[in-house]
């Protein structure tokens, strides 16, 4: 599986014969990089932008305390009318605890894969988050705890996310600062949209067309 | 203060009247103007256009002719652009254009420049007893990024009432060479720009650059709109004695 | 060859004056430029340290670019350490032939694309299909395209030229053909033709085994890829398929993972108007359990080490598909992009494509010229790219290369009249004497102003004439 012999070669031959002005010697740190910008723009207090940027996007969010999370999961299911979710295997029981709703577990490690078509007939998803950005009202998911795999967000047509106020950020250079790009990251700005039609924003084509956000304080 | 006049080459062979207006208005403000008569061009067609090795050698000349001068003042936005912006990297590192670019291209001014920037005045104490709407015109704007200096100008001409222009900051559509190699997207441009000017009921269309009011005038002249462009110089030079419209 | 442009496109002034004179087309564009236009001036006046962005992206895109042979090993490495396979294709052919050769070997002969400008420079979907191979573009306006037999107007919408009556239309005639048809009784809500959209791809997405992407940047440092978009077919491509094919141009690549978050505030700002735009993805080699199992990376030059030895042009590589050029162009916003003949339109393409291409074609020829210089689109390029400085760098090389003819022999006249101000006063005499001469409409090329414009009047004696008599201090006159 490689490519015609000679391609590698040939491109990075010519790339380097296209460079003949850049001096021998010359380190790639040699070529400045100025960062005359900010790691945030304080627009306001984190968690009240974040909310505004997310109802901006017509996300929907609930802001609650940490002893409210599994009344407001419940209701939340509820108003939706999600019998039945996809959940991380690692998601808390205790956030299921006062839902009626059929919690199906996806635990790759322990053998237990929800499949495609398990994922597209659940009429939701519940996950947590790795860091959420203030600024630009985005959720940040990594496969890291309470998380999952990606295809758990994507396939059910609803994504409840839970939020807590430790992982907003004011700004995009604090997420990035945070992540590890090894793990397979999916970044959420409100549901899934597009603009392709006039250049006006509609809601809703292959993603979950809607997105439910609880930011636990 | 001493100042040089560079008219360039389409204002002196079409539009002498602004060139006029520049020496009437500074010379009225109490400064001397001097005027070269081994000037010629700046080179701007012949540099837009792919000819560089032309464009340098009237760059040569220019920066000949205008050697040591205190300021020059040109009144066209493009030409002053030209020199400001184009003249230092037309010639090759560490050549002597390039050099004699550098010294001098800071001290080229575009007439809003030099009147705000450098001689101080925003009331030149002129009167034009009409409505004006400005357009900033590409080089102004996004070049020599004239920001609100002939708007201040314009507002404290007496009897002149200004009015907002839709879509000021969008090209007309000239761009030299553009007008005849692409005629059907400048005519589309320019037809916008000028039911963009004629929406506002000004009399005058007013900006600093005649290249730009030669396509915008040929155009609202063919579509009969009934309105006039006028250089900025022109305005400010107006008085009650001599009107800029006669 | 490499085959960015469309074929049979005539150059830019002839496929220009169609474009002008089709009134729906112009509303359309009118409409969608100025639309995005003034989201993307809102969300850019937001961040008071854009310029300091700007300047930061230019930066590590120069820096990538002057040691982008070192880059793009390093890329390799990392991709290859996380468990996939790193190709090279010097050309649009051989790019197309690893892509083919790699669907082959997984037996399948459909795949879903995630809207990738790169695949569309080299054809991918035609070679594929010669191979028995049917591609499904996924994103919205590539679908509309697609199903329209159309060609691409817009990096980022695919489909600006049509409005939403028009794309009513074609999903209602052509969804059939392509799979899923359109509902019984669709209109023309964009909301509708969404969920129509949704309809019509659904099972392809959790079908399909082979997925074909690009990506909006390469961290040459770990090997992440990322890609950026609105509706969630990208997610769909990027993440239930066994197999994973992006196709990255070379120039694609940033030094390290914290430079995203330069990045990621410029891309979706400049080019969809938005804080952020609603997915990105980001995935290094193979993860297990998580997505793709097989992900294949197809590096491609294509013209672009040939774009980077040329010390001016070279800083169009910086280019990262943003649009924002396009939308703020006040010729893209007259002709739309089919009139540049490229997959590359606008501004940035007008600059590009002859670069990417080499400037043997009438096509490529035109396009340095295809732009009044007004410098719109340098201001609002994210990473700075002085187009119009590329602009004229490139009608050089035009006119190095060109024979002689009325436009060299008029220029060099021009020069030489110019060069001397006594042959200047001649010619301005000569022309005065003249005057009332003029007929209203010049008969040959003068007819291309004459046409819609009028010319001014010239006057009695030009400016160094009255010059003289003011300074010896006589009656001033008009």
């Amino acid at each position: 599986m490689s490519a015609p012999l000679g391609s590698r070669e040939r491109v990075l031959a010519k790339v380097r014969a296209a460079l003949a002005d850049v001096p021998r010697g010359e380190d790639p740190g040699d070529a400045p990089v100025p960062r005359d910008y900010a790691r945030t723009h304080r627009q306001g207090p984190a968690l009240d932008l974040l909310v505004d940027r997310l109802e901006d996007y017509r996300a929907q969010v609930r802001r609650v305390r940490g002893a409210e999370l599994p009344a407001a999961v419940a209701e939340a299911l509820e108003r939706r009318g999600a019998a039945r979710v996809a959940v991380p295997g690692d998601a808390p029981g205790e956030w299921f605890s006062r839902s009626g709703a059929e919690v199906l577990r996806d635990a790759p490690w322990e053998d237990r894969v929800l499949s495609v078509s398990e994922l597209d007939a659940v009429d939701g998803a519940v996950t947590g988050c790795a860091v959420a950005v203030a600024e630009t009202g985005t959720i940040i998911l990594d496969t890291g705890e309470h998380q999952g795999r990606r295809a758990l967000t994507l396939v059910p047509d609803y994504h409840l996310c839970v939020v807590r106020a430790r992982q907003v950020v004011d700004g995009v250079p604090e997420a990035v600062e945070r992540l590890d790009p090894v793990l397979p990251q999916t970044w959420i700005s409100g549901p899934s949209a597009t603009s392709d039609i006039e250049l006006e924003r509609v809601e809703g084509v292959h993603g979950p067309r809607t997105l439910e956000v609880l930011l636990v304080e | 203060m001493r100042i040089a006049l560079f008219v360039t080459c389409v204002n002196d062979t079409l539009y002498p009247g602004t060139g006029r207006a520049v020496v009437r208005l500074l010379e009225r403000l109490g400064h001397e103007v001097v005027f070269s008569e081994d000037q010629t061009c700046c080179g701007q067609m012949h540099y837009n256009s792919g000819y560089r090795r032309d464009a340098q050698r009237l760059a040569v000349r220019f920066l000949r002719t205008f050697e040591g001068a205190d300021a020059v003042v040109a009144p066209s936005g493009s030409c002053a652009a030209m020199i400001r912006d184009n003249y230092p990297r037309l010639g090759e590192d560490g050549s002597r254009l390039q050099r004699a670019a550098a010294e001098l291209a800071p001290r080229v001014y575009d007439l809003s420049e030099l009147l705000v920037d450098v001689l101080g005045v925003t009331d030149v104490g002129a009167y034009f007893p009409h409505t004006v709407t400005y357009h900033p015109t590409c080089h102004g704007l996004r070049m020599l990024r004239l920001g609100d200096r002939p708007y201040r100008l314009l507002r404290a001409v007496r009897g002149l009432s200004l009015v907002d222009l839709p879509g000021a900051a969008e090209c007309c559509g000239f761009g030299g060479t553009f007008a005849v190699k692409n005629p059907d997207v400048s005519a589309a441009m320019g037809s916008d720009k000028a039911r963009n000017a004629a929406s506002t009921g000004a009399e005058v269309l007013c900006a600093v650059d005649n290249s730009c009011l030669m396509h915008i005038g040929g155009t609202l002249s063919r579509e009969r709109a009934g309105m006039r462009v006028v250089h900025l110089a022109e305005i400010l030079a107006s008085t009650e004695r001599e009107p800029a419209l006669a | 060859m490499s085959s960015a442009t469309f074929v049979g496109m005539p150059a830019f002034p002839d496929a220009a004056r169609g474009a002008t004179g089709n009134a729906q087309l112009r509303h359309n564009l009118r409409k969608a430029t100025h639309t995005i236009r003034g989201k993307r001036g809102e969300v850019v006046e937001e961040l008071d340290d854009w310029a300091g962005l700007r300047e930061a992206g230019r930066a590590v895109k120069d820096r990538t670019l002057r040691h982008l042979d070192h880059y793009l090993e390093r890329l390799e490495e990392a991709v290859t350490a996380a468990g996939g396979t790193v190709h090279w294709a010097s050309d649009a052919d051989e790019a197309r032939a690893i892509v083919t050769r790699l669907v082959h070997a997984t037996g399948e002969r459909e795949v879903v694309k995630v809207k990738s400008m790169a695949t569309q420079e080299i054809e991918l979907n035609n070679a594929l299909e010669q191979e028995g191979i049917t591609a499904y573009e996924t994103d919205l306006a590539e679908l509309i395209v697609q199903l329209g037999d159309d060609l691409p107007s817009h990096f980022l919408v695919p489909a600006i030229h049509r409005n939403r009556a028009e794309i009513g239309r074609i999903f209602r005639e052509r969804m059939g053909a392509w799979g899923v048809p359109a509902p019984e009784g669709l209109g023309d809500d964009p909301r509708e033709l969404a969920e129509a959209a949704r309809r019509h791809l659904r099972q392809k997405f959790l079908e399909t085994r082979v997925a074909v992407s690009g990506a909006n940047f390469a961290v040459a440092d770990t090997g992440s890829m990322v890609v950026l978009e609105s509706e969630g077919n990208g997610r769909m491509c990027l993440t239930l398929p066994e197999t994973l094919i992006s196709v990255v141009g070379i120039e694609k690549l940033v030094p390290s993972w914290s430079d995203l978050e330069v990045f990621m505030q410029l891309l979706p700002r400049s080019s969809t108007g938005e804080r952020m735009n609603p997915y990105s993805t980001v995935w290094t080699g193979v993860t297990p359990g998580d997505g793709p199992q097989e992900f294949h990376l197809v590096l491609l030059d294509n013209g672009r080490t040939d774009t980077l030895a040329d010390r001016v042009g070279r800083q169009a590589l910086r280019c990262i598909r943003c649009s924002a050029c396009l939308n703020i162009c006040p010729v893209y916003e007259r002709t739309g992009g089919h009139a540049y003949g490229s997959v590359y339109p606008g501004p940035i393409g007008a600059i590009l494509t002859p670069q990417l291409q080499g400037m043997q074609g009438p096509v490529e020829k035109a396009l340095p010229f295809a732009s009044t210089l007004c410098g719109a689109c340098y201001d609002v390029c994210p990473v700075a790219i002085d187009i119009p400085e590329v602009l004229v760098h490139l009608r050089e090389r035009a006119v190095e290369g060109k024979r002689p003819g009325p436009e060299k022999t008029a220029m060099a006249a021009a020069e030489w009249v110019l060069d001397d101000p006594r042959r200047m006063h001649l010619a301005q005499r000569a022309a005065s004497s003249l005057r009332g001469a003029v007929p209203r409409r010049l008969p040959g090329p003068g007819a291309a102003w004459t046409d819609t414009r009028d010319l001014p009047d010239i006057p009695e004696r030009p400016f160094r004439d009255w010059w003289r008599e003011h300074a010896r201090g006589g009656e001033e006159q008009r």
